[in-house]
């Protein structure tokens, strides 16, 4: 690893794609942001919080907090079937679980909030878009939050490790191949509330990498503040 | 997962009892229950095992069938992973549909062993792009007492490395009448174990019972193999309503190549 490592977009293996957001994309929903890195592209709306039906769902202690994630069927180059996944309903689970531990759900009793994600233009990290697109949703919804949560995918090539892989690198096969590693984190702590992988990584290089998903999350944080400034400020 | 809520009482007494180090069953909090293996539990599958932790049992089938291949890999077998989780096993097991636990837990033993590269997918070709091997690994809990992630992939694993090869007749259609003879293609020395870590508190555990896991407040869990005498993580999903530290994810790393050898070593005959 002593010599830099060459990716297709020229990128160094800490940047990630340039990040774009923009707040208020679905006006009638309680609270929405677009959020892209590179060529992949995050919507969220946040409806609530709401009465949720049917009643014997309802929590009379908090409130609930619903996620639905997808592709829209023209977002990958091979046609998604339209409607949900198994892959879906599993990112749609995994994104609850990572908004979750910041919003404040007992203020809601009896209700639900849901937060729905769609991806527009699919080219890797799609999980991580759509989290930092719902976590400036639920913030523009006025959802009261102990703070935002980042997302950020850091990948191995190889050996070498690279933050927000395209779709491209994600295919890479040769030594090692390429593993992705979905990170989300609570903003400016040391807690993680997205932890998902499939390929190959040694135990020894997972601080690596959280080291440099937090180095990254920082940055995201940094530009969803500034996102969510600018929307008020117009 | 669950049918109740654990109370009030019962999760401040087990954040009490975990903080000390202890559990309601005089565990340590990392250590794992007894392993026990029984093979062939089924003789119509190509391979199958059962598995115990404690008192949680699995039971693994492997079939295979004949299909044709995903146009992505034309040179590949098929592998599918399924699960059901019987209202027979437990009480937080419902008739219909699978919920999101009953999808996530074949999604997650799926992924250990697919990213493992366990099975030699490449062999399991009969003609190709036409013509392939479809390998179905099913898992049914006979009874929940928690930590069924783990328990299916010590099943799936056993399973597959006791599967053997049924015959064509020469209509291309397996003949079932057929003596089996031919092993499975595996590859050498890999074999997955998946660890869960439970947290509750402040405090991580393994191998929750039932009551433990549905106290707890978060999961991870790590699908581990030996590659190129190195540990290899192939997959992880962490799942549940708090986050993990980072000191934790550290302690969990420096623990995972102990438990793997440790379950190895309990594992190994059967391998």
């Amino acid at each position: 690893m002593t010599k830099e490592h060459k990716r297709p977009d020229g990128r160094k293996n800490s940047e990630m794609r340039p990040m774009s957001a923009k707040i208020g994309v679905v006006p009638n929903a309680d609270g929405s942001a677009m959020f892209s890195f590179g060529n992949t592209i995050a919507i969220a709306a946040v409806y609530g919080p709401r009465q949720l039906h049917p009643q014997h769902m309802q929590d009379p202690a908090r409130g609930i907090l619903r996620v639905n994630y997808d592709l829209l069927s023209f977002s990958v180059s091979d046609r998604k079937k339209p409607g949900p996944s198994r892959r879906s309903q599993e990112i749609s689970k995994v994104t609850e679980w990572a908004l979750l531990p910041v919003v404040e759900l007992k203020e809601f009793p009896n209700t639900v909030i849901d937060v729905q994600i769609y991806i527009i233009q699919a080219d890797a990290g799609t999980r991580t878009a759509g989290i930092n697109a719902a976590s400036l949703a639920l913030a523009h919804a006025g959802i009261p939050m102990k703070n935002l949560i980042c997302s950020v995918a850091v990948g191995k090539q190889d050996k070498e490790l690279i933050v927000d892989l395209t779709k491209e690198e994600e295919d890479f096969e040769e030594g090692e191949g390429a593993t992705d590693f979905a990170i989300a984190k609570i903003a400016n702590t040391n807690e993680y509330t997205l932890l998902q992988l499939d390929g190959k990584i040694q135990p020894e290089v997972v601080k690596e990498i959280l080291n440099l998903a937090d180095k990254a999350c920082d940055e995201i944080y940094e530009f969803q503040k500034k996102t969510l400034k600018e929307s008020i400020s117009k | 997962m669950s049918s109740m809520p654990s109370s009030n009482l019962t999760i401040e007494a087990m954040k009490k009892i975990f903080a000390e180090g202890k559990r309601f069953d005089g565990r340590k909090l990392t250590e794992l229950r007894d392993i026990s293996i029984t093979l062939d539990i089924s003789n119509k599958a190509e391979g199958s095992a059962g598995v115990k932790i404690g008192k949680t049992e699995v039971l693994v089938g492997v079939k295979l069938g004949i299909g044709t291949p995903y146009p992505d890999s034309p040179d590949k077998g098929n592998l599918t992973v399924s699960g059901d989780l019987l209202p027979l096993a437990s009480p937080r097991f419902e008739m219909g549909p699978p919920d999101f636990w009953g999808i996530e837990l074949p999604r997650l033993v799926d992924r250990a062993v697919r990213e493992s590269h366990m099975i030699e997918l490449d062999k399991l070709v009969i003609e190709e792009g036409e013509k392939v091997w479809t390998v179905y690994i099913d898992i049914y809990p006979i009874n929940d007492d928690g930590n069924l992630i783990d328990a299916a992939t010590i099943g799936a694993i056993i399973a597959l490395k006791n599967t053997m090869m049924p015959e064509l007749d020469k209509d291309g259609k397996i003949d079932y009448e057929k003596k089996a003879t031919k092993k499975f293609p595996l590859s050498k020395g890999i074999s997955p174990i998946s660890f869960s870590f439970f947290k509750l508190g402040n405090s991580v555990i393994m191998d929750p019972t039932r009551e433990e896991e549905e106290t707890c407040e978060a999961r991870v869990t790590f699908g581990l193999s030996n590659w190129k005498d190195q540990y290899m993580i192939n997959s992880c999903q962490k799942s549940g309503n708090t986050p993990f530290t980072k000191e934790e994810i550290g302690q969990i790393m420096d623990l995972l190549p102990k438990k793997f050898e440790e379950v190895n070593e309990k594992l190994k005959k059967f391998l």
